[in-house]
C-alpha cells in the first residue's frame, strides 16, 4: 500500500515520542487497543492551568496507526482539556489521507485522546485518591 | 548493491536470463499453435512444447505424458480438487486437506464443501507440520481425496509428504501434493512421495508467469480427473485452451536450471539464510523462529519481532522488498492463519516477517538485511509502549486490553 507523504513523515520523523511520568497528577495517560489487533496507543497529556503543555506517545502498529498517534500529540498541545475534546478521528484521516482499510488508526487515536483527558480529569477530580489510574490494569 | 533488494522470493521470482533467452525465438519466429499438426510452424511448436514436458518431467522423476499444462498452480489445484471430486463422487465424499495449505486449496475445499462434499482440515503442530497419524485417523470410508502441500509458502516447513503417500497408497485414496514451493528447491520424486497429483508452476523457479503445471498419474493407478475447461482436447482432455508455447519453452528450461543447479544452490542459499538468521536473532532480543528449526526450504526464514507490528516494520526498510504476516498486509485484516495455526498469538502473527532468498540473492545483501532490520526493530520498539511495559516488568498477558 502507498502511505500518504505526511504518514511516511510522521514515521520518519515521529513528534513528541516518549513518555510522561505517569503517577505525576498533572499527566493523563490514555491507553487503547490491544497487542492481538496489532495497534496499541499510550497517549500522554501534561495539563497545566487547564492548558494541555506537554503531549507524547507510544505506539504499536502500522505506519498510519504511529502517524495518528503523532500527530495528535501535535494537535494536543497548547489546548484547553475541553478543545481537546473536539479533536475528531475525521480531522486525523483528512489531515493524513487515510485510505479507508486505516480509518481505525484515527479511531484508535481519538479514543487514546479521550482516555488520556479522562484519566486526567479523575486524577484531578477533588478527592481522587493519588496513583489510582485508569491505565490499563493488571488483572 | 541494486535496489530494492529482492528478499520476497516465495511471492515470485525475476526471470532466468537463461530462461528469457531461450522464450524469445517462441514469440515472433517460431509462433506456431502446439495443436496444428498440418505445416512446419505447428510442427516446432509441437517440438518444443514436448521437450519442454520432458525437462519438466524429468525434474520430477514422472513420464512426460504424465504433465498436463495450466495457467499456475492455483488453477492446477482447482483442477485436481474439483476434477478428482467430481470423477469419483461415486466412491464418496470426503476430502482431507490441512489449515496451513495455500489458499488455492482451501478456497477450493470451500467452494466444494458448498456441493456437498466433506472437508477435513487437520491441524499442524507447534513447528508447522502434519502427523502422518493424524491423516491416517481422519480417513473414512468415504475418503476420495487427500491433498497435503509439501512446503508451506509463509514458513517454508517441509511436510512428511513420502509418509502421508504411503498411507493414501495403503488405503486406494487418491493424493495431491501442492509443491509450488518446493519444486526446483528440494529434490521432488513423484515416485519416492507416492503423491497422484502435483501441483507446481513456472514463475516460483525464475521461469515465466502465466504457466503452472498438475501432473497426473498415468500407472498404478491411472487418475481420471473431470476437466475444468472445456474445448478442443488439449492436455490429454483435461486441460483444454491452445499452449503458451514461449511460457511452456520458458517453464522447461527453468527446471532443466534447477535440476542442474539444485545441489549447489540450495546449500549457497541455505547457508546465506542462515548468516542471515544469527546476524538478526545475534543482534536482537525476543526474535522467535517461526515453524521447524530444520525441517524447511533452504531458503525460507519467518521470524516474529516481539513488541513490533509487520507492517510498520517492512515501512522501516522500504528498500528491502519483504512479506509480513500482519493483518495490515493483507486485505482481511487478520493476522496469518499459518501462524495462527501454529499456535503462534495474534500479537506476534502481526510481528512476523517472511525473507525468502533465491538464485540471485548475494551475501552483500543478506549481511545489508540484517543490518536494517536490526536497526529498524530497535527503533520501533522505542517507539513501542508493549515493549516499554515489558521491561518495566509488566507481564503483557495479565493486561485487561480493550479488544476493538
Amino acid at each position: 500500500m502507498a502511505y500518504s507523504e505526511k504518514v511516511i513523515d510522521h514515521y520518519n520523523n515521529p513528534r513528541n515520542m516518549g513518555s510522561l511520568p505517569k503517577d505525576d497528577k498533572s499527566v493523563g495517560t490514555g491507553i487503547v487497543g490491544a497487542p492481538e489487533c496489532g495497534d496499541v496507543m499510550k497517549l500522554q497529556i501534561k495539563v497545566e492551568n487547564d492548558r494541555i503543555v506537554d503531549a507524547k506517545f507510544k505506539t504499536f502498529g502500522c505506519g498510519s496507526a504511529i502517524a495518528s498517534s503523532s500527530l495528535a500529540t501535535e494537535w494536543l498541545k497548547g489546548r484547553t482539556v475541553d478543545e481537546a475534546y473536539k479533536i475528531k478521528n475525521t480531522d486525523i484521516v483528512q489531515e493524513l489521507n487515510l485510505p479507508p482499510v486505516k480509518i481505525h488508526c484515527s479511531v484508535l487515536a481519538e479514543d487514546a485522546i479521550k482516555a488520556a483527558l479522562e484519566d486526567y480529569k479523575k486524577k484531578a477530580a477533588p478527592g481522587a485518591a493519588q496513583g489510582e489510574r485508569a491505565v490499563a490494569q493488571a488483572k | 548493491m541494486k535496489f530494492p533488494i529482492f528478499m520476497d522470493n516465495h511471492s515470485t521470482t525475476p526471470m532466468d536470463p537463461r530462461v528469457l533467452e531461450a522464450m524469445l525465438p517462441y514469440f515472433i519466429e517460431k509462433f506456431g499453435n502446439a495443436a496444428s499438426r498440418n505445416h512446419q510452424l505447428g510442427w516446432e511448436a509441437e517440438e518444443a512444447v514436448e521437450n519442454a514436458r520432458k525437462q519438466i518431467a524429468k525434474l520430477i522423476n514422472c513420464d512426460a505424458k504424465e504433465i498436463v499444462f495450466t495457467s499456475g498452480a492455483t488453477e492446477s489445484d482447482n483442477l485436481a480438487l474439483k476434477g478428482v471430486v467430481e470423477m469419483y463422487k461415486e466412491k464418496g465424499d470426503h476430502v482431507i486437506t490441512c489449515m496451513t495449505e495455500h489458499r488455492a486449496v482451501l478456497d477450493t475445499c470451500k467452494a466444494l464443501e458448498k456441493r456437498g462434499i466433506k472437508v477435513t482440515y487437520l491441524p499442524v503442530a507447534k513447528d508447522g507440520l502434519v502427523s502422518p497419524d493424524d491423516v491416517r485417523k481422519a480417513i473414512t470410508d468415504k475418503t476420495i481425496l487427500i491433498s497435503i502441500m509439501m512446503a508451506n509458502n509463509e514458513i517454508g516447513v517441509i511436510h512428511p509428504v513420502a509418509e502421508i503417500g504411503k498411507i493414501a497408497k495403503e488405503k486406494g485414496i487418491l493424493f495431491h501434493c501442492d509443491a509450488t514451493q518446493a519444486v526446483g528447491k528440494i529434490p521432488v520424486d513423484v515416485e519416492a512421495l507416492k503423491v497422484d497429483l502435483m501441483s507446481f508452476t513456472a514463475h516460483k523457479i525464475y521461469g515465466p508467469k502465466g504457466v503452472g503445471a498438475l501432473y497426473v498419474r498415468k500407472k498404478g493407478p491411472r487418475v481420471r480427473l473431470v476437466p475444468q475447461i472445456d474445448g478442443g482436447g488439449h492436455e490429454r482432455g483435461m486441460r483444454s485452451g491452445t499452449l503458451p508455447v514461449p511460457l511452456i519453452v520458458g517453464f522447461g528450461k527453468a527446471c532443466e536450471l534447477c535440476q542442474q543447479e539444485m545441489p549447489t544452490e540450495s546449500k549457497r542459499i541455505a547457508a546465506m539464510r542462515d548468516r542471515l538468521q544469527v546476524q538478526i536473532m545475534e543482534n536482537l532480543d525476543e526474535c522467535y523462529l517461526n515453524g521447524h528449526q530444520t525441517q524447511r526450504l533452504p531458503h525460507n526464514l519467518n521470524i516474529s519481532f516481539a513488541y513490533v507490528e509487520g507492517e510498520a516494520l517492512l515501512m522501516g526498510v522500504k528498500e528491502i522488498a519483504l512479506s509480513s504476516g500482519s493483518a495490515c498486509t493483507s486485505a482481511t485484516l487478520e493476522p496469518s492463519y499459518v501462524l495462527r495455526a501454529l499456535g503462534v498469538g495474534s500479537d506476534l502473527a502481526h510481528s512476523s516477517i517472511r525473507f525468502g532468498l533465491g538464485r540471485f540473492t548475494t551475501e552483500e545483501e543478506v549481511d545489508y538485511t540484517a543490518k536494517r532490520m536490526v536497526e529498524a526493530v530497535k527503533r520501533l520498539r522505542e517507539m513501542s509502549p508493549l515493549y516499554e511495559m515489558a521491561k518495566e516488568g509488566i507481564d503483557l498477558k495479565s493486561v485487561q486490553w480493550a479488544v476493538h
